[in-house]
């Protein structure tokens, strides 16, 4: 066998991140587990029955293993290299499963080849983290500028229109993570404020009256025009953003009735209170509200067993969890997610260069979105959106495409001290 | 640049920001919210309710009144129903097919779950059903009991049992669920808690489609269901029945009281209706004709309809009049013909000497006399107004139970007519109404309301010389001669020497007075009649009595509205009970008076043997 000195040198502790692979096996693990009580029948109670859908998410962790592997043995350069032949592949591929995917609830997201389904959308999320980094890492481009910027929210936007065109708005919606992670390449802060106002703004307009939030905006815009008012230019800034958030709020209720789908707009209403068929969320709430502070024991929660939450093993795997092992099984997950991603920012910091660091930011984000809205959704934070939730969630695809992405990092962090510096941050 | 360095903190602080945010959530609803407990056990918990036999009601005498018969509720689960012959199962259901459409549609509402299709369907309707039921894919059957009646009558005391109502749920405060039964009228609704039993429980596990899994816990928490209590009621059957054929076809009232006791022994309310009307799945229909009907037979009448006394308020006043120390048995008052109170004057009908004492004052119900003797108890000296002595007359009458709801355990119970001083004061202004203006209460007329529940109870308490029991319908509850409750004995006003000298008097009436035709053989009667004014109409026909005169048996009084004299129809009613009573083996000597009574119809004329003029 041929002596390979960077993999070796991938090998050696202190190359590969333990801890976020001891992360990673827990769980996975813990979600196997989850995934076994919520298909749980006393008929088949082989966990390893591949029957159930235990047994093949065990099949899906082999084989997740085995790529990350592979990942791991593959040279660090491959990636950057192939980064936009990955970007390009998942694209096309989210178009041509518009045509000849199968539908599944209305969305048009999945090939099916017999029993074997498969989803696009996982390697389009890889492609774009690689393309993405691969292009701002370039040394041609440089951030500050206006086409830099344009270029990188082209390839963030032109897979997420894709996917929105396949119907499957929760996919969609992850591809914002590539958003926050151009905030730490030198997007503008404003950016972020504005977009958590136009949050804060899109639930108020639709909780109080409109004309009542527009006097609200005006009187503050006036207020502040006061305070400013020896500063032309500070003015005009005030008096536009007024005008355009006054714009804003009455564009909502157009987007809210006529772009909106009855579905969204009915989760929307649940999630503020305002009626709507809640029931899928109510029973959610029962099963985690149920669990109490050390759960009702593994294989004993009666939603789950008896099969009164949705999508047991897919989207609200967490309701079992919070059902069967409480308070100290479900805030564990969440801390270790938390955990997790604040891992993967010190990782992203770590890293000599912008490939790597950018790259390892789109992980860390994409996890990040994942969370946020399965867990949220759960627990009647966030509207019903259904992606799920790494690692846990039953799915070849989704474990599969959330392993590449973990180890695809591991791999290039593993590989860092064989870069020179090529970092001026 | 080091400020874009600095921005990983931004990431940092948003990620444990909201892993903050979402484990105080968790703690919230898992640890601080114990509702999400409750609403996961009611999810998987069906509790399916065992229902208790109701318990049975005999009579005195330990005979069958009120019994339980098996019916069958046909329940469907709509989503297992298979294509089938609709006409046939309409047919066999004795439905139509309009009324099958909009059974199936209320059902399909939940369609994983037993709905009701058909309730109380009876043992030989479903007899033929059953055959078929296994080619109705999807329909089963449910045993349920229903009341049934071994007797045509009582049925205002028996009462009868009906679905809940939203209120009841409310008020029983959560006992009762939709679709449930309970007393609804008489001793059905007033010992509901004794006859309904104990629910029994099943918990069993369902999963999100309602379908069983399973007991919950091997049924360790399960309870089984407890059979109501029997009751025995103080009614005698016999008695009851007898009563209602003699009134039968005339509007009116019997109570009959053991006046010792208490116990009411019949309470006969004319026109009366079958108890078994009111039963199974046509209750609702003939409930519905038996409230249209213009005779009103679910008015419970011996209750709830007071009249106007009549002379047999003499025997009140002769009574309270001795307690104050205004008239000895021997003071006597001219009759004269009558007693003139200004312009008008209360005239004496019956020819009799004058002037006279008590006893024979009360046998010829000499009007004047009583007149003189009601001015006498309201005149008196030691009152400072007049209206002072008024309300000491009025809580006389009160202690004999006049104006005053008794207490019986049947509901609806009215208080009858006595006004306060209060009302006379509204109406004349105080000061300005004396013994005078109030002159015709001395002889029973006038602003005075009796039920007839009421005048039995004062017969009672004549009979006992001074006291009486709260009438009640109540004898054992579980076994003959096992427990009761306990009914309140109550003292009247007067006392107990001041007694015979009345009842002597009413003696007097059967023996050769105004109701000899209430003589029974062997036995000394009391009675008084009585012919209430009525400006409606006819005068109503009153009678009360009891017998016999020493160690009374039965206490009773009948009225019979619209019809005369009180000799004419309610004594003799009253006289032929008695006897019926006191000697259950004798054989009726007076068989013209007794096919008169039985026979005659006062209602409708045209159907009555021996007809009696109708008064136009």
């Amino acid at each position: 066998m041929a002596y390979n000195p960077r993999t070796k040198e991938a090998f050696e502790s202190g190359g590969l991140d333990w801890l976020t692979i001891f992360l990673f096996l827990g769980m996975v693990l813990f979600g196997w587990l989850a995934i076994f009580s919520a298909v749980y029948d006393p008929e088949f109670p082989n966990i390893f029955d591949t029957r159930l859908n235990s047994g093949r998410q065990l099949i899906f962790i082999g084989i997740a293993a085995f790529i990350g592997l592979i990942l791991l043995v593959i040279d660090a350069k491959f990636y950057s290299a192939f980064g936009y032949v990955f970007y390009a592949v998942g694209v096309i591929l989210c178009i041509s499963v518009i045509f000849i995917g199968a539908e599944t609830k209305g969305a048009k997201a999945w090939f099916a080849l017999g029993s074997f389904k498969f989803q696009p959308v996982e390697i389009a999320k890889y492609g774009t983290a690689l393309a993405l980094s691969k292009y701002l890492s370039s040394y041609e481009v440089s951030f500050k500028e206006w086409k830099t910027k344009l270029i990188s929210i082209g390839i963030v936007v032109l897979p997420m229109l894709v996917v929105l065109l396949q119907n499957d708005t929760g996919s969609a919606m992850v591809f914002l993570a590539f958003f926050m992670v151009l905030y730490r390449e030198g997007l503008p802060s404003f950016l972020i404020v504005m977009v958590i106002m136009a949050i804060v703004l899109f639930v108020m307009t639709l909780l109080v009256d409109k004309f009542l939030l527009a006097y609200i905006l005006a009187a503050i815009g006036a207020l502040f025009v006061f305070i400013l008012r020896s500063n032309r230019t500070a003015i005009l800034i005030v008096i536009a953003a007024a005008v355009l958030a006054i714009g804003y709020v009455f564009s909502v209720e157009y987007v809210y009735n006529d772009v909106l789908q009855p579905h969204q707009r009915g989760r929307i209403d649940v999630l503020l209170g305002k009626g709507g068929d809640d029931w899928n969320i109510r029973q959610s709430k029962i099963a985690i509200g149920s669990g109490g502070f050390f759960g009702q024991g593994y294989l004993d929660g009666t939603q789950t067993k008896y099969d009164f939450v949705p999508e047991q093993s897919t989207d609200f795997i967490f309701c079992t969890i919070g059902e069967e092992f409480g308070f100290v099984g479900s805030a564990g997950v969440v801390l270790g997610f938390v955990f997790l991603m604040i891992r993967l920012v010190i990782i992203a910091e770590r890293q000599k260069n912008k490939f790597s660091r950018i790259y390892a930011y789109s992980v860390a984000c994409i996890f990040f979105i994942h969370f946020t809205i399965n867990i949220g959704m759960t627990i009647g934070l966030v509207p019903v959106i259904g992606i799920p939730l790494p690692f846990f969630s039953y799915g070849g695809s989704s474990l599969i495409g959330f392993t590449i992405l973990l180890f695809t990092l591991l791999k290039l962090d593993a590989n860092r001290v064989n870069e020179i510096q090529s970092l001026n941050d | 640049m080091r400020g874009l360095k600095r921005r990983q903190w931004f990431y940092i602080i948003t990620f444990a920001f909201l892993g903050l945010i979402y484990v105080t959530r968790l703690f919230f609803m898992q640890v601080l919210d114990e509702d999400y407990k409750a609403f996961a056990e009611d999810n998987y918990l069906h509790k399916e309710i065992q229902f208790p036999a109701r318990g049975l009601m005999y009579d005195r005498n330990g005979k069958l009144l009120v019994y339980n018969d098996a019916t069958f509720d046909l329940m469907v689960v709509p989503k297992k129903v298979k294509p089938f012959d609709t006409l046939t199962f309409c047919k066999l259901l004795g439905i139509d097919t309009a009324g099958f459409k909009s059974r199936m549609l209320k059902a399909q509402k939940t369609p994983q779950r037993p709905s009701v299709f058909e309730k109380q369907i009876s043992q030989r309707t479903f007899a033929l059903f059953q055959e078929r039921l296994f080619d109705f894919p999807g329909f089963y059957a449910e045993l349920r009991t229903d009341r049934r009646y071994r007797t045509q009558s009582a049925a205002h005391v028996l009462g009868s049992i009906g679905e809940v109502t939203n209120k009841d749920i409310d008020a029983s405060e959560g006992y009762y669920r939709q679709g449930e039964y309970m007393g609804k009228s008489g001793i059905e609704k007033s010992y509901e808690d004794i006859l309904r039993g104990t629910k029994g429980v099943k918990k069993i596990i369902v999963d999100v489609h309602n379908r069983t899994v399973g007991t919950y816990a091997e049924g360790i928490y399960d309870t089984m269901a407890i059979a109501g209590t029997s009751v025995y009621t103080t009614l005698d059957a016999d008695l009851q029945a007898y009563g209602e054929s003699l009134i039968n076809g005339k509007v009116g009232s019997i109570v009959a009281i053991e006046p010792s006791t208490g116990e009411v022994l019949a309470l006969v309310s004319s026109p009366a209706y079958d108890p078994n009307l009111l039963i199974g799945r046509e209750r609702g229909n003939n409930y519905m004709e038996l409230l249209r009907d213009p005779m009103k037979p679910l008015f419970n009448r011996p209750l709830n309809a007071p009249y106007p006394p009549g002379s047999i308020f003499k025997a009140i006043e002769a009574l309270v009049a001795q307690q104050e120390g205004v008239l000895r048995p021997e003071t006597q008052y001219h009759c004269g013909g009558g007693y003139r109170v200004g312009s008008h004057t209360v005239k004496c009908s019956h020819g009799h000497v004058s002037p006279l004492p008590l006893r024979p004052a009360l046998m010829h119900s000499c009007n004047p006399y009583f007149c003189y003797v009601f001015r006498s108890i309201v005149d008196q000296k030691k009152f400072k107004t007049f209206e002072e002595a008024y309300q000491n007359w009025y809580r006389h009458m009160q202690s004999f139970g006049i104006g005053t709801k008794l207490g019986i355990d049947l509901y609806g119970e009215a208080k009858g007519i006595l006004k306060t001083s209060d009302y006379y004061n509204k109406v004349y202004g105080k000061g300005s109404w004396k013994g005078s203006t109030i002159i015709s209460l001395s002889i029973g007329q006038g602003e005075l309301g009796v039920t007839p529940l009421q005048m039995a109870n004062v017969m009672a308490i004549i009979a006992n010389r001074g006291f009486f029991i709260t009438p009640h319908v109540l004898k054992y509850i579980g076994k003959k001669g096992g427990e009761t409750r306990d009914f309140e004995k109550k003292r009247c006003s007067v006392d107990s020497i001041y007694f015979p000298v009345v009842v002597e008097g009413l003696a007097d009436v059967v023996k050769s007075g105004t109701a000899r035709v209430a003589q029974i053989d062997s036995v000394e009667v009391c009675g008084k009649t009585g012919t209430a004014q009525n400006p409606h109409g006819k005068d109503h026909s009153i009678f009360m009595a009891f017998a016999p005169k020493d160690n009374p048996k039965i206490a009773i009084a009948v009225v019979v509205e619209n019809s005369g004299y009180g000799s004419t129809w309610a004594a003799p009613i009253a006289s032929l009970m008695m006897e019926r009573y006191l000697f259950p083996e004798r054989v009726i000597k007076r068989k013209a008076l007794e096919e008169r009574m039985l026979n005659t119809n006062l209602i409708n004329p045209s159907t009555s043997g021996n007809g009696v003029q109708s008064s136009h």
